[in-house]
């Protein structure tokens, strides 16, 4: 890397602060399952009117990064336009028996695997290109994964803006707490994306954060 | 004497290493089935470039992918921002099929190594 390369991304969060887009593009990121797609879903359903994609309990179900432009959020007087992506999600491993384990065939399995390893690499791909990331996170589940350490490292590499999302907080043995604990240097947004829980919460910290 | 393989790199070595020298040596020993040890771990960008070249080797077959265990970076500040050293915390590297976390927290990781394939 080249040294003004290496100045310029060192200083990135200071020249981020002087030149304030009028519209961040805005990756939604994490491991699969926890909802992101959901999130989408409803932020789009809530604002735009529109869907962004599938939603299914089997993992891997977005493996093409899906973008929607233009979504404003508007909260107490406060606008932000967004760019929204909506990343498929990422793992260290992919193993096709996890699919049939849902009733999918070897040969389904195993193009679903196949498409599973693209997504993840295009997903990585994307980082260099937001402008803020919405990290979701299953409440249900132990936070301290690789995938969530890696992801929440990069970003912070990147000085971009970051809100986490615990996701899944009408499940009874849902515990934002724990994800609080263990990423205790940036704001947690506990919600429930598919019944609409404290989703009002999340867009005012959406217009804060990103606005 | 049957067992798995463990290669536990200094910090020293790792110095000396190129990013890619170093995420190519680490894919090579773990797609053998070998668990590798770094003593001072990777850098966030390397982890990402590790997963990437990863999914770029994973055949559906004998190689499914890894498992990676390390400790969060310990938060950096303004200064760290700006002269922020890359010196990431132990990491342990080993093949999905044999190395699985067990528990895992901001100070301690248990993790149970196969002999097993599966
Ligand atoms: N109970 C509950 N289930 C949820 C919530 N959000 C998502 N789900 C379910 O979790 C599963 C995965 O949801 P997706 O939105 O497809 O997850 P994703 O993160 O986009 O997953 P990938 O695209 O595979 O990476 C689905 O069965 C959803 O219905 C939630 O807030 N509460
Ligand atoms: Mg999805």
């Amino acid at each position: 890397m080249s040294v003004i390369v290496k100045i310029k991304k060192k200083f990135s969060f200071l020249f981020k602060w002087f030149l304030k887009k009028d519209r961040m593009k805005i990756g939604i990121y994490g491991p699969p399952n926890a909802g992101k797609t959901t999130l989408a879903n409803r932020i789009l359903r809530d604002w735009t009117g529109d869907v962004m994609g599938s939603v299914s309990e089997v993992p891997h179900e977005t493996r093409r990064a899906r973008l929607r432009e233009g979504v404003k959020i508007e909260v107490n007087g406060k606008s932000v336009m967004l760019d929204i992506v909506d990343t498929p999600g990422l793992a260290t491993k992919i193993d096709f028996h996890e699919f049939m384990k849902f009733g999918l065939s070897e040969e389904e399995a195993k193009k679903r695997a196949k498409e599973a390893t693209e997504g993840v690499i295009e997903a990585i791909k994307w980082l260099d290109d937001l402008d803020g990331v919405l990290m979701v996170m299953d409440a249900t589940e132990d936070p301290y994964t690789q995938v969530n350490v890696t992801i929440v490292g990069n970003i912070e590499a990147r000085n971009i803006p970051l809100l986490i999302v615990a996701n899944k907080i009408d499940l009874p043995n849902a515990s934002p707490a724990r994800i609080k604990a263990a990423f205790p240097q940036h704001p947690v947004v506990p919600v429930s994306a598919l019944k609409g829980m404290n989703i009002d919460t999340l867009y005012r910290e959406i217009a804060e954060k990103f606005g | 004497m049957e067992g798995v393989q463990l290669n536990l790199i200094s910090k020293d070595r790792l110095d000396k290493m190129a990013s890619m020298e170093k995420i190519r040596m680490i894919l090579e020993e773990v797609k053998r089935g070998k668990i590798v040890v770094l003593e001072s771990g990777l850098t966030p960008e390397e982890e990402a470039k590790l997963i990437e070249l990863t999914m770029l080797e994973i055949d559906h077959d004998k190689f499914v992918g890894i498992e990676v265990e390390s400790y969060p970076q310990k938060s950096r500040g303004f200064l760290g921002k700006i002269f922020g050293s890359s010196g990431g915390r132990l990491t342990v590297i080993g093949p999905a099929n044999r190395l699985k976390t067990l528990q895992k927290s901001d100070e301690f990781i248990e993790a149970l190594v196969s002999l097993g394939d599966r």
